[in-house]
């Protein structure tokens, strides 16, 4: 239910930047999604459906692209992804370890005519 | 031929734009607010009630209800004597600044140094949706379990303070404190802890002193 509000943001920004772009059509979107994110691409693309008609967005196509979750150990700096539960870090075992990918919600890009 | 333009925006930063709004009337009023969220159930009104009760003598209080779970928990606030206000959010599973905003209709902020919001009992997306809160607050509850920082990580990272409710009922559940705890250090390193028991009261001295403080430096500062 949440996803539309989303999906009305993706549209706000993209004609935004295509109108300032001078483009006439808007043929895609890449929006990067992280894993800790809690966007349901399947939910925001049955709403852009039907916000975008009657836009220059209108059949547009959003091309998702999921990136991991990354963790990085305070103690002994070794970066790795995030597996299950599993939140110490493999290497040393610490369990002071910080987020550094994986929370992004982003309109990387937009291809337009 | 087409071509590509970049955008790079954060779509969570642009959402927010509503709640800086709310920030700055609640901040020009000098209203300190704090966003209740929890699982339904974990005892949000019952803390609330008592947070009221205790908080009374100090401050003028009012309340924003969102719970769609039970509709009379407005009316349980107002029978404590302030203000209350029931938001319909129309089966939407979290309250937004919009909702807020049109909350505020009803109250009046300069004359309410505490706002108490209840959101909409949900760990998934409230946690998206931020209202302008000085204090996102999580209660969660020993029934739940001790693997939920785990199971929702986001809202575990979004908020600045967290209760573990119903302490009382430890002996009964299989809950490991040490896993639990662990699992919050990781997410949201030094996050204030309360364990405590809004039936019993067993703990809420200290939470209730902390949120104390929280209103009145922010009402001197
Ligand atoms: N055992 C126990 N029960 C509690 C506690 N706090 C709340 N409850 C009970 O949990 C149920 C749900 O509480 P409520 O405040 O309505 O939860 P909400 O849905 O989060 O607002 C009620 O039956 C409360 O009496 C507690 O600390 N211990
Ligand atoms: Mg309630
Ligand atoms: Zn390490
Ligand atoms: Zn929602």
């Amino acid at each position: 239910m949440h996803e539309l509000p989303y999906a009305q943001t993706i549209l706000r920004v993209a004609l935004e930047h295509a109108e300032r772009a001078g483009a006439t059509r808007i043929v895609a979107l890449e929006i990067v999604v992280g894993e800790l994110s809690t966007v349901v691409d399947d939910t925001i693309q049955y709403y852009w459906d039907i916000i975008s008609e009657g836009t220059i967005a209108e059949g547009a196509e959003l091309r998702f692209r999921r990136i991991p979750a990354l963790l990085r150990c305070w103690d002994c700096g070794t970066q790795f992804r995030l597996d299950g539960e599993h939140l110490a870090c493999p290497n040393c075992g610490s369990r002071k370890v910080a987020i550094i990918q994986g929370e992004e919600f982003n309109l990387e890009s937009i291809e337009v005519e | 031929m087409t071509k590509l333009v970049t955008v790079e925006e954060s779509i969570k930063e642009r959402n927010n734009a509503l709640a800086e709004a709310n920030r700055r009337r609640f901040d020009e009023s000098k209203t300190f607010v704090v966003n209740v969220m929890a699982s339904p159930g974990a005892g949000k009104t019952t803390l609330i009630l008592r947070t009221i009760e205790a908080l009374k003598p100090y401050f003028r209080i009012a309340g924003i209800d969102g719970d769609l779970a039970t509709s009379l928990d407005a009316d349980r606030m107002a029978a404590t004597g302030i203000p209350a206000v029931q938001v319909n959010t129309g089966g939407t599973c979290h309250l937004d600044a919009v909702m807020v905003q049109s909350a505020l209709e009803h109250l009046d902020l300069e004359a309410t140094d505490l706002l108490i919001i209840e959101n909409v009992g949900n760990l998934v997306c409230p946690a998206s949706f931020p209202l302008g809160a000085h204090i996102n607050f999580l209660i969660a509850s020993v029934p739940e379990g001790d693997d939920k920082p785990y199971k929702y990580p986001k809202m575990y990272r979004g908020v600045q303070a967290i209760a573990l409710n119903k302490i009382d009922l430890l002996p009964y559940f299989d809950f490991d404190m040490d896993y639990f705890r662990q699992g919050v250090e990781v997410l949201n390193p030094g996050l204030a802890f309360f364990p405590l028991s809004a039936k019993t009261g067993e703990g809420l001295v200290e939470f209730h002193y902390w949120l104390r403080e929280q209103v009145r430096t922010f009402l001197e500062g």
